[in-house]
C-alpha cells in the first residue's frame, strides 16, 4: 500500500482550475520531489497535503485513510517553509519545541529531543538565540530542526533552499541529502530547481500547467523524458530541439532540417515505425554533441558565444536561425565565429512528435 | 567646497519655517504658562503686574481636596477606558481578521464612532442617557426593569461607556493592521505544529502584536488624560465633582475661580504626566530599535 496517495486531486480558485485532477502514489519512506516552473501547481499540491489549502475535488490518502477533511494538526505532518516561518519572539529551543510543548509532553523528553536534534544540525550553541540573531543558513537549519523534533511520519518541504545564496544552497543541499539517509520518513519536497530535484529525489514528479507531466526516478526522467517539456526542463544546459522532416531516399531514411541532413541508423528507423506524419522534433543534449570535423552524421554549427565554466565550456551556436548549445571540454581549440562540425550520436537522440510533443521511443 | 557646505545646510534651511512657527505657536504659550504658574495671577491683571509666589501654586494644589479628587477621577477614567478599550478593540480585531464577504463594510462601520466630532458624541449620548426620554431608560422601562439614573448616580460609568464607544475603533484598526502584517507563514507553521485557534492567539498572534499594542495603549492613555469635550457636553463635570476630569478642573479654576496661576500650575502637572507617557513611548521605540540592531549585528557575526 502506498504511504501517501493523491486521487484525482483538484484545486479551483473560484472558476479557475489550477490543478486538474492529479493522481500520484508515494511509497513508504520515499523522497518525492515535485518540480516545475512557477505556477505549475506544485506548491498548491503540497499545501493541500499539509491542509493549508482546501481540496476542491479528489482525495488525499495517508496509509489508506482519507485526510482531506482533517485540520493540519490532525494529519501528523511536519513542514519546512520557504521563508523559514520561524516564530520571531521565541528562541531556537522554543521554536523547535513548540509542537511538543503544545502536546504537553514531559519537560525531560522535550529537552532531550531538542538536544538530540540540535546536535545533529550543529545548533547546540545557538539554542538561546532568537531567529533575528541567526544567519540565513542557521535559520534554515532551525526550520529543519523544528520539523525533525516532531517525529511526524511525513515531512513536507516548500522550496526550503530558495532563500539562500548559491554557495549556502549547495551546502544545505548536501546536508539535506545526509539527513535524508539518517531519517527514513515520507518526504515530499517542492522546488523549481531541477538540480535539487535530481540530486535529492527517489522519485521526481515533473509538473506543468496543473498536470503531472511525468514521474519516475531521476535517471528514468533524464534518460527517457516522456515529452518535450520534461526533456527541456531537466538537465543543464537544456536539451536542444531541432525541427526536421523525415525523408526516404534510396532505401535510407533521413532527418532533414535547415542546414543539416542526418541518416538514420536501423535502430532509429525501428523507433519511427509507429510515427505517422512527415515532421519530427529532434532532441539532442548539449553533452551528446561531439566536436569531430570528419564525422558523417553531423551538423555544422556557427559558434556565437563561448561560456567558460571551468573544465567544461558551453558553446552557444547558431544553426540557420536555431539556437544550439554544445557542452565540451574547455581545452578544445575553438574560435568564435567559426563554422564547425559536430557529430550527432543517433542512439542518445530523443525524438518528439511535433503535434503532441510526446516522445517517440 | 561652498556647494558642499550649502548641501549640508539645505535640510536645516527647509526646516527653518516650521521651526519658527513651532517656536511662536507652541513654545511661546508654553513658556508663558510656565512663567504664569509661579505667580499669583488674576485675569484682570496683566502678567507684568502679578506677584511672584514661587512654587506655592504647586504646593497649594496638593492640599486642595478638589484637585486630588479631580486627579483621582481622571486616573480612574483613563485607566478604565483604556483597559476596556484594549480588550474589546483587540478582541474585535482578532474576530474580524478574516476574509469574508462584506467584511470591509463591517470594518468601516466599526470605525465610524471615531469619525464623529466629540461634541456631537457628547450630545448624542446625553440624549440617549436622558432620564425619561432617553433610549436606554425607555427600553429598560418597556422591558419592565425600571429606569437607571445614568448621568446622576452613575455619571462616571456613563461617560466611561461613551468614551469606550467612541475610541474602541482606534484600537481596533491599529490591532487589525498589526494582525494583517503578521507573517502568514509563521501562523501556518503554528497550525501545522498543532496549535488550536486559541493557542495561535496566545502563543503567536498576541506576542507578535505586542509592540504595536504597547504603543497604541500609550497613545490612548495620553489621549484619555486630555479628554474634555465629551464630558463637558454630557455632565459638565457633575454631579458634584464625580466626573470633573483635570481638563475641566483647569478650565473652571481659570474662569470661575479666576486663579490663572493655579490653573497654569495644574496644566503643568498634567503636562508632566503626559510627558512621562510620551517619553515612555519614545523609550520603548528606541529600545525596540536597539534590540533589532543588536540582533542584526549578532546575525552578521554568525555567518
Amino acid at each position: 500500500m502506498p504511504a501517501i496517495q493523491l486521487q484525482q486531486l483538484t484545486k479551483r480558485y473560484g472558476k479557475v482550475e489550477v490543478l486538474h485532477g492529479i493522481d500520484l502514489e508515494m511509497a513508504d519512506a520515499e523522497f518525492t520531489v515535485l518540480v516545475g516552473p512557477s505556477g505549475c501547481g506544485k506548491s498548491t499540491t503540497l499545501r493541500m497535503i499539509a491542509g493549508l489549502e482546501n481540496v476542491s475535488g479528489g482525495e488525499i490518502y495517508i496509509d489508506g485513510n482519507p485526510i482531506s477533511h482533517l485540520e493540519p494538526k490532525e494529519r501528523d505532518l511536519a513542514m519546512v517553509f520557504q521563508d523559514y516561518a520561524l516564530y520571531p519572539h521565541m528562541n531556537v529551543a522554543k521554536n523547535m519545541s513548540f509542537a511538543l510543548r503544545l502536546q504537553k509532553r514531559p519537560k525531560k523528553e522535550i529537552n532531550q529531543k531538542i538536544a538530540e536534534v540540535a546536535e545533529m544540525l550543529g545548533l547546540t550553541d545557538y539554542l538561546h538565540r532568537k531567529p533575528a540573531e541567526l544567519s540565513g543558513g542557521q535559520r534554515q537549519r532551525v526550520a529543519m530542526g523544528r520539523a525533525l523534533t516532531r517525529d511526524s511520519s511525513t515531512f513536507l518541504f516548500d522550496e526550503p533552499l530558495s532563500n539562500l545564496d548559491a554557495k549556502l544552497r549547495t551546502q544545505m543541499r548536501a546536508e539535506l541529502a545526509l539527513m535524508r539517509q539518517r531519517v527514513r520518513k515520507n518526504m515530499i519536497y517542492v522546488t523549481h530547481d531541477q538540480i535539487e530535484a535530481m540530486t535529492l529525489a527517489d522519485r521526481i514528479v515533473v509538473m506543468d500547467g496543473g498536470y503531472i507531466q511525468q514521474q519516475g526516478s531521476p535517471e528514468e526522467l533524464f534518460k527517457k523524458p516522456a515529452n518535450r517539456f520534461v526533456a527541456g526542463f531537466l538537465g543543464t544546459p537544456p536539451m536542444n530541439f531541432l525541427e526536421a522532416d523525415i525523408q526516404h531516399d534510396g532505401g535510407h531514411t533521413f532527418f532533414r532540417g535547415k542546414g543539416f541532413s542526418l541518416r538514420c541508423d536501423e535502430a532509429t528507423k525501428r523507433r519511427l515505425s509507429g510515427h505517422t506524419g512527415s515532421g519530427i522534433v529532434l532532441g539532442i543534449r548539449p553533452s551528446d554533441l561531439t566536436f569531430d570535423p570528419l564525422a558523417e552524421e553531423s551538423i555544422e554549427l556557427n559558434v556565437a558565444i563561448s561560456e567558460y565554466i571551468g573544465a567544461q565550456s558551453v558553446l552557444i551556436c547558431d544553426c540557420h536561425g536555431a539556437k544550439v548549445m554544445v557542452e565540451l571540454k574547455s581545452d578544445t581549440p575553438i574560435a568564435l565565429g567559426e563554422k564547425l562540425n559536430f557529430r550527432v550520436d543517433m542512439e542518445s537522440m530523443h525524438l518528439f512528435d511535433p503535434e503532441t510533443e510526446r516522445a517517440i521511443f | 567646497m561652498r556647494t558642499a557646505t550649502l548641501n549640508r545646510l539645505t535640510p536645516y534651511i527647509f526646516l527653518a519655517p516650521a521651526v519658527v512657527i513651532m517656536a511662536l505657536a507652541l513654545l511661546y504659550p508654553l513658556g508663558y504658562m510656565i512663567y504664569g504658574s509661579f505667580r499669583d495671577w488674576d485675569p484682570s491683571q496683566t502678567l507684568g503686574e502679578t506677584e511672584f509666589v514661587g512654587l506655592s501654586n504647586y504646593f497649594y494644589l496638593w492640599q486642595d481636596a478638589s484637585f486630588r479628587e479631580s486627579l483621582a477621577v481622571t486616573l480612574k477614567f483613563a485607566i478604565s477606558v483604556v483597559s476596556v478599550e484594549m480588550v474589546i478593540g483587540v478582541g474585535l480585531a482578532l474576530l474580524l481578521d478574516r476574509s469574508l464577504r462584506g467584511m470591509s463594510v463591517l470594518r468601516t462601520l466599526f470605525i465610524l464612532p471615531m469619525m464623529i466630532a466629540p461634541v456631537v458624541v457628547g450630545l448624542m449620548w446625553r440624549y440617549m442617557y436622558h432620564p425619561s426620554v432617553g433610549i436606554f431608560n425607555r427600553t429598560l422601562e418597556s422591558a419592565g426593569l425600571g429606569s437607571v439614573d445614568w448621568l446622576g448616580k452613575h455619571a462616571l460609568l456613563s461617560v466611561i461607556i461613551a468614551d469606550i464607544w467612541q475610541w474602541t475603533p482606534f484600537i481596533f484598526i491599529l490591532s487589525l493592521a498589526a494582525l494583517q502584517s503578521l507573517p502568514r507563514s509563521a501562523l501556518e507553521a503554528a497550525r501545522i505544529d498543532g496549535a488550536t485557534g486559541w493557542q495561535q492567539i496566545i502563543h503567536i498572534k498576541l506576542p507578535l502584536m505586542m509592540p504595536v499594542l504597547i504603543v497604541t495603549c500609550l497613545l490612548r492613555l495620553i489621549d484619555a488624560f486630555k479628554v474634555l469635550e465629551v464630558i463637558l457636553v454630557m455632565t459638565e463635570g457633575g454631579p458634584g465633582l464625580s466626573t470633573e476630569i483635570l481638563a475641566l478642573r483647569i478650565s473652571r479654576t481659570a474662569t470661575e475661580f479666576r486663579e490663572l496661576g493655579v490653573a497654569a500650575a495644574m496644566s503643568n502637572y498634567l503636562l508632566m504626566l503626559l510627558l512621562l507617557l510620551t517619553v515612555a513611548m519614545l523609550a520603548y521605540n528606541k529600545f525596540q530599535e536597539m534590540r533589532a540592531d543588536r540582533a542584526r549585528r549578532i546575525a552578521e557575526e554568525a555567518v
